[in-house]
């Protein structure tokens, strides 16, 4: 019998409104399995806010305190001064949000917060686009994406403009810690996570999180696309600490990033030159990857 | 769990906290897996996997899947590389 | 006791020095700025030992408050005009969530054109969000209220946030003795937060919630239901900050002069000063005037007005600030809290001191010469500058 290999209590709990398959939920399940049940949520307007289930329920066995879209990153400052200024200092208040939650609407007070270093841990799940709300594109949707807002058709090709690098905005901000996270790679996403909260200062996480209904993939494919997309280097696994980064996983022969593109409807539209296109910029982004981590 | 009908019901703020094991998500499937024992290696893949928490590892360490929570979403067949598991259509 | 020569702004810092505050947030915008660096010169001395959270926007610093509140902590922060409607999303967040906040906020004239001037659209046009709203006359109210603010947002009866507005520059800028109450008199009154309702880490609580229309109205009966016993509870704590203290502002409606008055004007903030001196001076020449000072906002005293509405014939409500597309927003709350009454004086509207404009002793007068003529339009534009037939001086 094998061992569990991450750990087995569950914080998240069954029951929640989260479509089948739903990435962002692993997501959650994997950071509170790493973070133990002395810890405190905010979430802003994003799905979880909805997955979380209406009154009166919840799914989280850990305190999951709603805040306004723009200001998860203040949400966190001040939950973590009122747990300072009433002794409760071994709680960890992570802030919890979606790629628009993060990188469009709530940038500012994200900046702010890691800034003034908060001491906290802040998470954003990327589905890549505006999900809760049927799928606009956000500056995290990644080019040539299908969504409601960058429609294909004769004039249109998808999102025209790259994601937006948020690991790079936040190094930015030299914070003690920031990775990214995959729900493919439990064991990993976990590891991270205990390492985090050990550490004090801010602490970012960039999670993936595949999403069937607005990628346009069948349900079961959420943890095999998750694969690939590191797999292509789409999302390569990091950390960055103290500014010095590490590839968490590099493999021996990396997959083309068409056998990604091909396995989500949302690409269905691209051209074998709009593939080579983000296949450029997928090989370019991992070269300055290889770059900042031989920085040392 | 608390019935929650009229004004006086509710809590003094807005605070949820019932926990959602309340909700049986059960009728949102249409197919259901089935685990075959005989195949299975006790990997704990598919209770690693599964994003509704409808997989337990019971005390002699087999899966076990939670039909009243279970959505179907079929990560858990498509993820057990012994292949042990299979998804089912539901009847009716 | 000790008495400090001190502006506005300050007696807000100390009132929240006093109340011992533990999370502060606070982005700075004129006039507001000297209470948030009064309050970082007393958390850096070590005299507040309090987190100060020196946030990126005013939107953020009421998230961040609303986020401490909910874990108990007592908090503060102050803002006005631009500020002030930046946090306006967080306004109706934080009376939902029913967080204690108290915030000083000084009044200022919004934009376009820029204006530093007093005026009090920025507060007025938060009159819906859930908000306890007092307006003081004077330094010594900005600190007697702001403490008041603390024991009435906690009362486990009422348990909604309470801003505590002041006139920029007039009050925020210019200092005035201030009587500075003991911090034993303080802890008597205010007894630390009583975290009953905060939310404990290790509970199964999601503390915002969303809700369908099935329970949404409900939710927010609560609010209104906090809302009016305010109006009750708020008398007693007055009383008893009166008992530990020795002052009391005039509650709700504090009348001068209104027993034998033909004519009585409402005023808020520090016009409400000149108004009195004015209605010395009247009264000299032989006019039976009146004023009635509105110091607090949210609850509406609809009581009061209608019993000043009992023995006056003439009201003129002077507003300093203007509804688009209405009338002046405290002139249609008395009218309001007349309309169902008994006694339907006449009521007028003076639209006065907006963007600063000084509100003269000379306006003041002139106000009540129109007030107490046969007739007169129903809203009046004070002082404006106008080509052709100006009304009045201002």
């Amino acid at each position: 019998m094998a061992r569990l290999t991450i750990p087995a209590e569950e914080l998240m709990r069954p029951g929640h409104s989260a479509c089948p398959g739903c990435g962002a939920t692993l997501v959650m399940r994997y950071l509170l399995k790493g973070l133990g049940p002395n810890t405190i949520v905010t979430v802003p307007a994003c799905c979880w806010t909805v997955i979380g289930t209406s009154f009166p329920t919840t799914a989280l066995s850990v305190p999951m305190i709603d805040c306004a879209f723009e200001a998860t990153g203040a949400s966190v400052s001040g939950l973590r001064a009122a747990a300072d200024a009433l002794g409760l200092t071994d709680v960890t208040i992570v802030g919890f949000a979606g790629d628009g939650g993060t990188a469009d609407i709530g940038l500012q007070a994200l900046s702010g917060m890691l800034e003034r270093r908060t001491d906290a841990i802040y998470l954003m799940y990327d589905n890549e686009a505006y999900m809760n709300t049927g799928n606009q594109r956000s500056g995290s949707t990644p080019l040539g994406a299908w969504t409601t807002t960058t429609p294909v058709d004769a004039g249109s090709r998808g999102k025209l403009e790259s994601k937006k690098d948020m690991m790079a905005i936040v190094a930015a901000h030299r914070p003690a810690y920031a990775a990214t996270v995959n729900i493919a790679f439990p064991e990993d996403f976990v590891r991270k996570v205990e390492k985090a909260k050990r550490i004090t200062g801010s602490r970012f996480f960039h999670a993936l999180a595949p999403c069937p209904p607005g990628w346009r993939y069948s349900a079961e494919k959420t943890i095999a696309l998750g694969r690939l997309a590191t797999d292509v280097n789409v999302f390569p696994l990091y950390e960055v600490v103290d500014g010095r980064y590490r590839i968490t996983r590099k493999l021996g022969r990396v997959k083309s990033v068409a056998e990604y593109l091909k396995a989500q409807g949302r690409f269905s539209h691209l051209t074998e030159n709009e593939i080579a296109a983000i296949q450029s910029e997928v090989d370019a982004k991992w070269k300055r990857l290889l770059e900042l981590e031989a920085l040392g | 769990m608390t019935s929650y009908e009229t004004e006086e019901d509710l809590p003094d703020a807005p605070i949820a906290s019932e926990p959602t094991d309340s909700i049986k998500t059960a009728s949102w499937r249409t197919f259901r897996p089935v685990i075959k024992l005989e195949k299975c290696t006790k990997c704990n893949v598919c209770w690693k996997f599964c994003p509704d928490v409808a997989i337990e590892i019971n005390e002699e360490g087999w899966p076990v899947v939670l039909l009243d929570y279970c959505k179907g979403c079929g990560i858990c067949a498509e993820e057990c590389k012994p292949l042990a598991i299979e998804m089912v259509k539901e009847e009716g | 006791m000790v008495q400090v020569v001190m502006s506005g702004n300050h007696a807000s810092s100390y009132a929240a020095k006093l109340a011992r505050v533990q999370v502060i947030a606070a982005y700075p915008i004129t006039p507001q700025t000297t209470i948030v660096e009064k309050l970082a010169t007393f958390v850096a001395s070590g005299e507040l030992p309090a987190q100060y959270i020196k946030v990126e926007s005013e939107h953020s610093a009421l998230q961040a408050c609303i986020g401490a509140a909910a874990l108990g902590a007592r908090t503060f922060t102050a803002t006005s005009s631009q500020g002030l409607l930046l946090m306006h999303e967080l306004l109706h967040w934080a009376s939902g969530a029913r967080a204690p906040i108290v915030m000083g906020v000084v009044n200022r004239a919004v934009a376009p054109p820029w204006s530093l001037g007093t005026d009090h659209t920025d507060t007025m046009s938060q009159r819906d969000t859930g908000w306890i709203q007092f307006y003081a006359e004077s330094n010594q109210e900005v600190l007697d209220t702001t403490l008041i603010a603390y024991r009435l947002a906690e009362d486990p009866d009422v348990r909604l946030p309470v801003m505590v507005a002041e006139d920029a520059f007039y009050l925020s800028h210019t200092v005035e003795p201030v009587d500075v109450p003991s911090q034993d008199d303080v802890d008597r009154f205010l007894p630390p937060l009583a975290r009953a309702f905060a939310v404990r880490p290790g509970e199964t609580q999601r503390y915002g919630s969303f809700v369908g229309p099935e329970l949404y109205m409900e939710f927010r009966y609560q609010v209104a239901k906090a809302m009016k016993r305010a109006a009750h509870v708020r008398p007693q704590v007055e009383e008893e900050y009166r008992r530990i203290t020795g002052r009391h502002h005039g509650g709700s409606l504090a009348a001068y002069r209104v027993d034998d008055a033909d004519a009585v004007l409402i005023t808020m903030g520090t016009a409400s000063t000149t108004a009195r001196s004015v209605v010395d001076t009247l009264r000299a020449r032989g006019k039976k005037i009146g004023l009635a000072k509105l110091r607090l906002f949210r609850p509406f005293p609809v009581d009061k007005v209608c019993e000043l509405a009992a023995t006056v014939g003439r009201i003129g409500v002077m507003d300093r600030c203007y509804t688009y597309g209405a009338a002046g927003p405290a002139y249609a709350e008395v009218v309001a809290a007349l309309f169902g009454g008994l006694h339907r004086p006449i009521v007028r509207n003076f639209i006065a001191g907006l963007g600063g404009r000084d509100v003269t002793p000379e306006a003041i007068e002139e106000m009540y010469e129109s007030l107490l003529k046969d007739r007169g339009p129903e809203v009046e534009w004070v002082g404006l500058k106008r080509r052709k037939g100006v009304t009045t001086h201002g």
